[in-house]
């Protein structure tokens, strides 16, 4: 009996007040800001460093002091996430508010309907919108050759070639394909189908090496959701008596549609940028050029890298804008791809 | 129609592994089959064996004969996606196709094999197989909604509404209570009693008292050890098996002395 009594007040422990956060990190600032008078530590990143660091031992301290080692500890680790956080978000918000301002100035329907045919680089005016024909283009057919391969490949791998040895032999593969630089299959496309085959340089050849870039991409997405779809559920439609391959199209990858989806999405953002593949194998334009299988086509990376070479001021207002323009296009891609998963993603919604 | 199984000497491997060993049986058309025994002696790989689900993981193999109404499932010349439709599957744990609508679980078997049936037809059958299944009450005004949003009891009648859909002759049913409340649990076992009419059942359990009230033949299946096989030790009418076991290792099992 005397071991179930529990001393009165066991059960409560003392801890700090809501406000000791806002409070400690007060006093770590205003510290910062007097060290900063008397010390070779200043400049307004020099006080933050001092102040963050005060602040994490000023309020572990204070913890360890009050509620004891454990809740300290936990203070600790959960102020050393947040910070994370907030770092990782720094140069986040750094670079869409760079690209938002610089980029804003000279964005309009004017910049987004025009291309650079006839405009000097000491020209204000022109736009982006032979570039943004060529980026759609692209971009369109690198995703129309690598989706279906890369979607085949890992139904492939997760349905059918579990531990076989070409399965093991196509997943190292497509390994070394995700750590090739994109130059490389540039180089690739350029060797094989300009130098060798005698093709032009076009807006093809450019998907070409983009879908190259894309397909290892979307092969391991894939992969990764198409493992996590339970088994039970593949079970559960084979015992209904319908054939494998039915299962997999209209059970497995319904499943995993949203994230396929994302890892497409991810693949396309990815690609959307480069620019050293599209140098070699699209070349670069003024024009607008709608043909993908005939003479250069420009896109919007190789458009922002030729207007910073100009390095003229309109010029690099234009690639700032030009920037801006790539950014709202993955983001509207990727907004409607969520979109069209969450309406076609039938009752789990 | 209801249909005869005969298990005539079949062993089902895991690789190199024996999980069941030697094991003769046969289950009638119209009654329930209750399949008891300690874990791991193999009764779900049996039963696996039985609409060649077994073969689904990778490595397996089986040995003997298995006879529906007198032929072959495992001849050369079976489509094992037929015999699956002839012999439906519940599982131990209720598995409705999360992107589907209870409706389109039901019409499941149907629709992902993209049989042809006009609506109404479809309209009929889902009705049907859901009140066969117990379950049209308390679902026909949210057919529309998705079938992970019923609770466990219900979702396992889904799945119960799921497999009736198709028409099969037999329904095994692995454990088809052990994730329910004793309030499901009691809606599903007058289930089995009234689909015993129109299908051969094959039910496994963990719980005797289960067995006890919906089977007719009780099969008991034990292992001799850790890495033996299991083995059928006696199959007999409930009744027999529950008052005078012919075995001692099946008394035993059924006071609850070991198990
Ligand atoms: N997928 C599997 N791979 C390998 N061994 C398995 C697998 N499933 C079951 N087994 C083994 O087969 C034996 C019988 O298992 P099981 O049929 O699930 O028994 P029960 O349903 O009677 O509890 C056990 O020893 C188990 O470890
Ligand atoms: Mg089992």
């Amino acid at each position: 009996m005397t071991t179930l009594t529990l001393a009165t007040g066991h059960l409560q422990g003392r801890r700090l007040p809501r406000a000791a956060a806002p409070a400690t990190a007060l006093v770590a600032a205003a510290l910062a800001v007097l060290l900063g008078q008397i010390s070779p530590v200043s400049g307004v990143a020099g006080t933050t460093c001092v102040a963050v660091v005060l602040f994490f031992a000023g309020y572990t301290a204070l913890s360890f002091a009050v509620e004891g080692s454990r809740h300290a500890i936990d203070r600790l680790a959960s102020t050393l996430i947040y910070a994370s956080f907030l770092a990782a978000l720094v140069p986040l918000v750094w670079i869409l508010s760079t690209v938002l301002v610089r980029g804003g100035r000279v964005l309009s329907a004017g910049f987004l309907g025009h291309s650079m045919r006839g405009i000097g680089a000491d020209a204000t005016g022109g736009g982006v919108y032979h570039a943004l024909v060529g980026t759609i283009e692209q971009v369109l057919l690198a995703t129309v050759i690598a989706v279906p391969i890369g979607v085949l490949t890992a139904i492939y791998l997760v349905e059918y070639g579990r531990h076989s040895k070409l399965s093991k032999a196509i997943g190292f593969f497509v390994d070394v394909m995700t750590g090739v630089p994109s130059i490389i299959a540039g180089l690739f496309v350029y060797s094989a189908f300009i130098v060798s085959l005698g093709f032009q340089r076009t807006g093809l050849a450019g998907a070409l090496a983009l879908s190259i870039l894309m397909i290892p991409v979307v092969v391991r997405s894939t992969e990764e959701m198409l493992k996590i779809v339970p088994s039970e559920l593949r079970e559960a439609a084979y015992a209904l008596g319908v054939p494998k391959w039915r299962t997999i199209l209209r059970v497995v990858i319904p499943t995993a549609i949203g994230g396929i989806t994302t890892g497409v999405m991810l693949a396309i953002a990815r690609i959307s940028g480069e620019t050293a593949p599209l140098l070699l194998t699209t070349f670069l334009s003024q024009s607008i050029n709608f043909n993908p299988t005939s003479g250069p086509q420009a896109s919007i990376p190789t458009f922002v890298w030729d207007q910073i070479g100009s390095a003229t001021h309109p010029a690099l207002d234009r690639a700032w804008a030009g920037a801006l323009v790539l950014i709202l296009f993955v983001a509207v891609l990727y907004t409607t791809a969520r979109l069209i998963a969450w309406v076609t993603g039938g009752a789990r919604r | 129609m209801a249909k005869r199984i005969d298990i005539t000497n079949v062993s089902s491997y895991y690789g190199k592994f024996e999980a069941v060993s030697d094991v003769s049986l046969r289950i009638e058309p119209n009654a329930v089959t209750a399949f008891i025994g300690p874990s791991g002696c193999g009764k779900s790989t049996l039963l696996r064996t039985l609409n060649r689900m077994h073969e689904v993981v990778p490595g397996t193999s089986v040995t003997g004969e298995i006879l529906l109404d007198g032929e072959n499932i495992y001849d050369d010349t079976v489509d094992p996606v037929n015999v699956r439709r002839t012999i439906g599957m519940v599982f131990q744990r209720p598995n409705p196709f999360p992107t589907m609508s209870i409706y389109e679980n039901v019409a499941a078997g149907i629709r992902l094999d993209a049989r042809r049936m006009p609506k109404s037809e479809l309209d009929g059958l889902v009705e049907r197989s859901l009140q066969a299944a117990n379950l049209w009450n308390e679902v026909k005004d949210r057919l529309k909604k998705p079938g992970a949003s019923l609770s466990g009891g219900q979702q396992q009648r889904l799945c119960i509404a799921r497999a009736i859909a198709v028409e099969p002759a037999v329904l095994l049913m692995d454990e088809p209570c052990s994730s329910l409340d004793p309030i499901s649990t009691l809606a599903i076992e007058d289930l089995i009693d009234e689909l015993k009419n129109n299908y051969t059942i094959v039910i496994v359990t963990h719980n005797m008292q289960q067995a006890a009230r919906v089977s007719d033949t009780t099969a008991f299946f034990n292992l001799a050890g850790i890495g033996q096989p299991g083995r059928l030790i006696e199959s007999a009418p409930t009744a027999l098996i529950f008052s005078t076991p012919g075995q001692k290792a099946t008394e035993d099992y059924i006071s609850g002395r070991f198990g």
